[in-house]
């Protein structure tokens, strides 16, 4: 009982923990400009929406919001289109130094952006990526390529192979295969490194910034890093503008939650 | 004309061989067993027949056809796996019309077939639940369903029964065998259960090291094995052997071994070979007897333990350097320390000279 107890005060604590700056920007959001100020601070909101209209309407949030849907969307599409054909013949094929490539890909992910800034303004100047979204959606995609492979290559791993034997009896080649048998299967991995994706997509920083100069192309976490003025700090819109922009990722993460469902091959082979 | 015949067909995995040189013939509406001990390449030779993989040398004939250059999904065959296969996010019905669909076989006919075929194997109630949601049993109804409804030259089993108990496992196989007798078809049945095989098959083809040892009827097979090895596989409890050699002592020709010593007959003995050093002598525990009979070797032995099975009991006894088992009826007088003198009719012994078995030519096995 004990032990029960002293678990849930753990878990409660971490979550607390992880919660509470999050927590005083929703309450910090919905405040005056004088409650922000106030000392000591005022904890409970009046209940004011005026910083949203502020961050919305006169800071062109939308706009931001836009290019950061087409940014992680196309991020998210390109890098499962390229890592489920990889992972899946990573994980079947009998490939010579197969551990070798899962390695490789692991170090490359582990590459600190700032060590390749350079390297990758310099290629997409030359290829005339700068200042177009399509320019940070390819090192997105580079850089994210790796953590969908490994974990799309453990789902297929675990598939049972005699599925893939039946399929092919059943009369399906490798395409129909992969679509009718192999995918459906996967699901819950696809979802899995797709969610992973995008909040990668949704959230990247320093590439945005450095790529993206022009403020119709920028994305949501440079728009709103860009809401600081000269001389003040807008706070109020800030934490109007970051409740907005993680919306929509927790609505994401809600609806899929049902795919991620593993066990769903479960019923497929002796179990 | 055979459904299916095996030309030469070898297949090393890095060049270790795991099929050497299988000749075969499977005549049309046969029940085949592929039959030996796990690793001896049976699954490996079922798969070459599917077209699941490729073998190093050798042909693949289906209904007169090579077929060594088609995918799977050409050959016209149906398999049922170990692991039963069924695609868990389809319903038993969708599972049953995958093949069908995939071939575009008109929706009509798709139907037909599924309530056929749902009616043969009683699972019409089941049609409409996913894979997860369905017995052991159920699910290995399901996998032959989706076999059936294919209506292919030739049906594959991969040890289909061996992951159900006991129980389920006699019944199931009772009704396969029923299934085969109804439909006709032609079936190759891959296990390493020897009371399946007996009981499933209308021919046995024993498999071990990679080699086909023999392949006869099941009756043959377990009354004139072809070798040490069947006559050792088949039956339980085993045939008891002795390993040893022939000579001549005082103008009478022996078998020596294991410190055995077992005078034989004449007429037992192939001509020109009253001097050999690799000859194993078998005789199965049923057909040992323990009162006399005529033309019988006897020798003496000690009974180490008795098991009793109900029906019978079975004799755990020591001659010379080895156990042997003899299968009795119940005797109450039969104790444990007990010695018996145990007596070999001439005409059940099984003598492997060199490892292949010699029939005296007066002496036709039964």
């Amino acid at each position: 009982m004990n032990r029960r107890l002293l678990l849930a005060l753990g878990i409660l604590a971490t979550v607390g923990l992880s919660l509470l700056p999050f927590l005083w920007f929703v309450l910090t959001s919905f405040k005056s400009q004088g409650e922000i100020e106030a000392a000591p601070p005022a904890w409970w909101p009046s209940g004011s929406l005026g910083f949203y209209r502020s961050a919305l309407f006169d800071h062109h949030l939308f706009d931001y919001m836009l290019n950061s849907v087409v940014v992680a969307g196309a991020t998210t599409l390109l890098a499962l289109l390229l890592a489920i054909p990889a992972a899946y013949a990573l994980a079947r094929l009998t490939i010579p130094g197969k551990q070798g490539i899962l390695a490789v890909l692991l170090c490359v992910s582990m590459f600190p952006q700032m060590a390749i800034a350079g390297p990758v303004w310099r290629l997409l100047d030359t290829i005339g990526g700068l200042n177009h979204r399509w320019g940070v959606v390819l090192p997105y995609v580079a850089l994210t390529l790796p953590l969908a492979i490994w974990i799309l290559a453990s789902f297929f791993k675990e598939l049972p192979p005699e599925l893939e034997d039946a399929a092919r009896v059943d009369g399906c080649g490798p395409w129909a295969t992969l679509f009718r048998i192999t995918l459906p299967l996967a699901t819950p991995g696809i979802f899995t490194a797709a969610i992973l994706i995008l909040i990668y997509a949704w959230n990247e920083f320093f590439f945005a910034l450095l790529i993206l100069t022009q403020p119709e192309q920028q994305t949501l976490p440079v728009g709103i890093a860009l809401f600081q003025g000269e001389f003040t700090m807008p706070w109020g819109e800030l934490a109007a503008a970051s409740v907005v922009a993680t919306l929509p990722l927790i609505v994401v993460v809600l609806l899929c939650q049902r795919w991620i469902v593993s066990g769903l091959s479960a019923g497929a082979v002796k179990g | 004309m055979a459904e299916l015949e095996l030309r030469h067909i070898s297949k090393s995995f890095r060049e270790q061989p795991v099929l050497r040189d299988i000749s075969l013939q499977v005549p049309d509406g046969s029940f085949t067993i592929l039959l030996g001990p796990s690793g001896c390449g049976k699954s490996t030779l079922l798969r070459i027949i599917a077209g699941l993989e490729s073998q190093t040398s050798g042909q693949v004939c289906i209904a007169g056809t090579a077929v060594d250059h088609l995918p799977p999904a050409e050959r016209d065959i149906a398999m049922v796996f170990q692991q039963y296969a069924l695609y868990p996010h389809l319903s038993v019905r969708e599972n049953l019309a995958f093949a069908l669909t995939i071939r575009r076989t008109p929706r009509r006919v798709i139907e037909e077939r599924i309530a056929e075929a749902a009616q043969l194997l009683d699972i019409q109630p089941l049609l409409d639940r996913k894979p997860k949601d369905l017995s052991g049993g159920q699910r290995q109804r399901v996998a032959m369903g989706r076999a059936i409804v294919r209506k292919p030259k030739l049906f594959l089993f991969d040890e289909p029964l061996s992951n159900l108990d006991a129980q389920l496992r006699t019944s199931m196989r009772i009704e396969l065998k029923k299934l085969q007798q109804r439909l006709q078809v032609t079936m190759i049945y891959v296990t390493h259960d020897q009371v399946e095989a007996m009981t499933l098959g209308d021919r046995i083809v024993v498999i071990e090291g990679g080699r086909i040892r023999q392949a006869d009827d099941p009756q043959q097979t377990y009354t004139a094995p072809a070798d040490p090895f069947v006559a050792s596989f088949i039956g339980t409890p085993p045939m008891n052997l002795w390993e040893g050699s022939l000579m001549t002592e005082g103008g009478k020709t022996v078998f020596k071994g294991n410190g055995l010593t077992l005078p034989l007959p004449t007429r037992l003995i192939p001509p020109h070979s009253t001097q050999k050093s690799d000859v194993t002598l078998g005789i199965r525990p049923e057909d040992i007897a323990l009162r006399e009979s005529p033309e019988a070797v006897q020798i003496t032995g000690t009974v180490e333990l008795v098991e009793d099975l109900g029906a019978d009991l079975l004799l755990h006894c020591r001659a010379g350097e080895r156990r042997l088992v003899v299968r009795t009826a119940r005797r109450a007088d039969t104790v444990q320390g007990q010695t018996v003198t145990l007596f070999f009719p001439v005409d059940k012994l099984h003598l492997f000279i060199d490892h292949r078995r010699f029939d005296p030519p007066s002496a036709t096995p039964t």
